[in-house]
């Protein structure tokens, strides 16, 4: 004899859309029994992996729930209506939630919601950045997005290394700091604006120079390490420092116009000695205070290094591990090359050479180009010295051998501009029997000058040591430096 | 697809707002077409839960069969309920997906700070193993 059962509106779907469906049994079980093998993808629906009626399916014989019967054992006819009534459930998590270990609170929520409405971060990924941590190397143009959009996208525990001090000329480019804070340790200027950002997450100073003596010590503490360093020594301990202790390098490096990105993970792809074995001579790739940079380009590079630290953190997407992001901002064009790991690379190679850190400075060549540089011993003369024939009304000739729109931007009175790459065609403008005094911005090209002039045949040839910034440092005051 | 008149969404919303700390729940009658749900009617219902209502909503069986009865009555289909996540994005928790029925749509709505925000919708994969998120579209109405 056949009992009805009213099947709810959810579930009809598998009842081939029918709102009450006649079941033989003479129990509440046996007629649960029979509808599942009648529809078979009820099942799952009522009942968990268990076996078990899930907690939230009640069944109902007329209008008494069965657990106030005898709930399976409950006698059925076919006088009887049996329901199944889901009771409807849910809810947010806590306002505390735990995820893991990891537990947040309501203004934290609230701060990282545009992130915890993605699947692809939600609380789980929220998670893992809160739990990961990430040492910055280097708090100037590259590290003042990633430090910034780092703290704000909450990474728990940041990282970083540094030990310089703000000069008006990094405003141009490093918006970490304010007109307010030259003068400042980075470090220091550094860690109370993202804890303005970010009060939620820790921040770690290491007011130090990163070195073969520290690197290993420091990044061992960390997930994930990120190059924002501005010369060559720095960088290639930064590279070794992450072999050597499994870690992801995220680099990113500016020069002018241009901008480059990779991840180096020498476990899973190559590494920047892969990519660059050897260093450039000493002098050959000038840095961001030689060459001049472009004040947005560091934004957008150290914007693009913060998102892959993300991607690192979060395992998802392709991290630029193996590749390598070439950003041209005059053409705007990124392009993408193809790295591979080489199978000789010293470090991370197939027979590795290099087992522990060594002297970068020395790798690159830096102490043996000082020592050219004191051996080319070209005369100097002191901006003491220049001040005083100036003074005296000397006759001394005043050569600038910097470029044209430096000479735009500041130059020495009664002084004369013959760039350096254009010295060796306008030589003939010199007169050699006066005294001549060679200036550039900090003294390193007027010295190239002043031994091209010595070559020539000039004898009365100084350099100005110390440049233009000397003189601005110690005998005007007012003019600008760059 | 669900579709949701602006009206419909409006009352989610208000209720959202009014029962925030608390979450609010409701139910969607409606009718099924051959392009999805169209939502009818959203009607608030009491949150029977009695402990912990910022974070937790239950309608008991009992309400459940009155929906349902209030459903054939007017010849409408039970679409699915609304629930507000008060503080708490517009996703389905762990908790949701435990509870959760075929067919239905569980629209959400996230309530930050007292203010409505987001509106999401979902349905429970056919494994039950997770939800998926449906399309939410708002009907507008003009004013005749």
């Amino acid at each position: 004899m056949p009992v009805k059962v009213l099947i709810p509106t959810p579930l009809r779907p598998f009842t081939d859309q029918k709102e009450t469906v006649e079941i033989e049994g003479a129990l509440v079980r046996d007629l649960l029994d029979n509808l599942t093998d009648r529809y078979r993808d009820l099942r799952k629906h009522l009942f968990d992996d268990s076996g078990k009626l899930r907690s939230f399916v009640n069944v109902y014989v007329n209008e008494d729930d069965i657990r106030s019967l005898d709930r399976f054992d409950t006698r059925v006819s076919e006088k009887d209506v049996v329901s199944i009534v889901p009771s409807i459930a849910g809810g947010a998590g806590s306002p505390a939630v735990v995820e893991g270990e990891v537990t947040f609170s309501r203004e934290e929520i609230q701060r990282y919601s545009r992130h915890l409405i993605m699947p692809e971060v939600g609380m789980e990924g929220q998670a893992k950045l809160k739990s990961a941590s990430v040492l910055m190397v280097g708090a100037g143009g590259l590290g003042a997005p990633l430090g910034m959009y780092l703290a704000a996208a909450g990474i728990g525990r940041l990282g970083i290394v540094d030990f310089d001090v703000v000069d008006a000329s990094n405003l141009q480019r490093q918006v970490t700091f304010s007109a307010a804070d030259v003068g400042r340790p980075k470090l220091q200027a550094t860690k109370d604006r993202l804890s303005g950002i970010n009060p939620h997450i820790e921040i770690e100073g290491h007011e130090t120079r990163l070195s073969s003596e520290n690197a290993l010590a420091l990044f061992r503490d960390y997930d994930v390490i990120v190059d924002g360093t501005d010369n060559f020594p720095t960088r290639y301990l930064v590279n070794d420092a992450c072999v050597l202790s499994g870690k992801p390098n995220v680099y990113g490096s500016i020069f002018r116009f241009e901008g480059q990105v990779s991840v180096f993970d020498a476990r899973r792809g190559p590494c920047y000695r892969c990519l660059y074995p050897e260093p450039p001579p000493p002098g050959l790739v000038p840095s961001c205070a030689e060459g001049g940079v472009l004040g947005v380009l560091p934004g957008i590079v150290g914007s693009l290094q913060a998102l892959e630290v993300l991607k690192l953190v979060l395992g998802r997407g392709e991290p630029m591990i193996g590749r390598l992001l070439v950003f041209d901002a005059l053409q705007m064009k990124f392009r993408e090359l193809r790295q591979r790991k080489d199978p000789d690379c010293p470090i991370c190679g197939e027979r590795p050479r290099i087992r522990e850190l060594i002297d970068y400075e020395e790798f690159c060549g830096i102490p043996q180009a000082r020592e050219v540089e004191r051996k080319m011993g070209v005369p100097t003369i002191t901006v003491e010295g220049l001040k005083e024939l100036v003074d005296e009304r000397a006759d001394v000739f005043v050569l600038d051998v910097r470029e044209q729109h430096e000479w735009n931007i500041v130059r020495l009175e009664g002084a004369t501009l013959i760039p350096l790459g254009r010295l060796p065609h306008e030589v003939n403008k010199l007169d050699s029997a006066k005294d001549i005094v060679v200036y550039c911005r900090s003294g390193a090209r007027s010295a190239k000058a002043t031994q091209f002039l010595l070559d020539a045949g000039f004898q009365k040839v100084r350099n100005l040591e110390g440049g233009i910034l000397a003189w601005a440092d110690r005998i005007d005051p007012s003019l600008p430096k760059y | 697809m669900i579709l949701l008149p602006d009206q419909a969404a409006e009352a989610i919303r208000l209720h959202g707002r009014e029962s925030y700390r608390e979450e609010a729940c409701g139910v969607l009658y409606g009718a099924t077409t051959a392009a999805g749900k169209h939502v009818l009617r959203a009607s608030p219902m009491v949150n029977a839960r009695d402990d912990e209502r910022h974070r937790r909503f239950v309608v008991t069986a009992a309400d459940y069969r009155r929906a349902e009865a209030e459903a054939s009555r007017s010849g409408l289909t039970l679409l699915g309920f609304y629930h507000s996540h008060p503080d708490h994005p517009a996703y389905p928790s762990a908790f949701d997906l435990e509870h959760a029925l075929p067919f239905f749509s569980y629209v959400i709505l996230a309530v930050e700070a007292g203010t409505p925000k987001e509106m999401r919708s979902f349905v429970l994969s056919e494994d039950r193993s997770e939800f998926l998120e449906e399309s939410l579209e708002q009907e507008k109405r003009s004013c005749p």
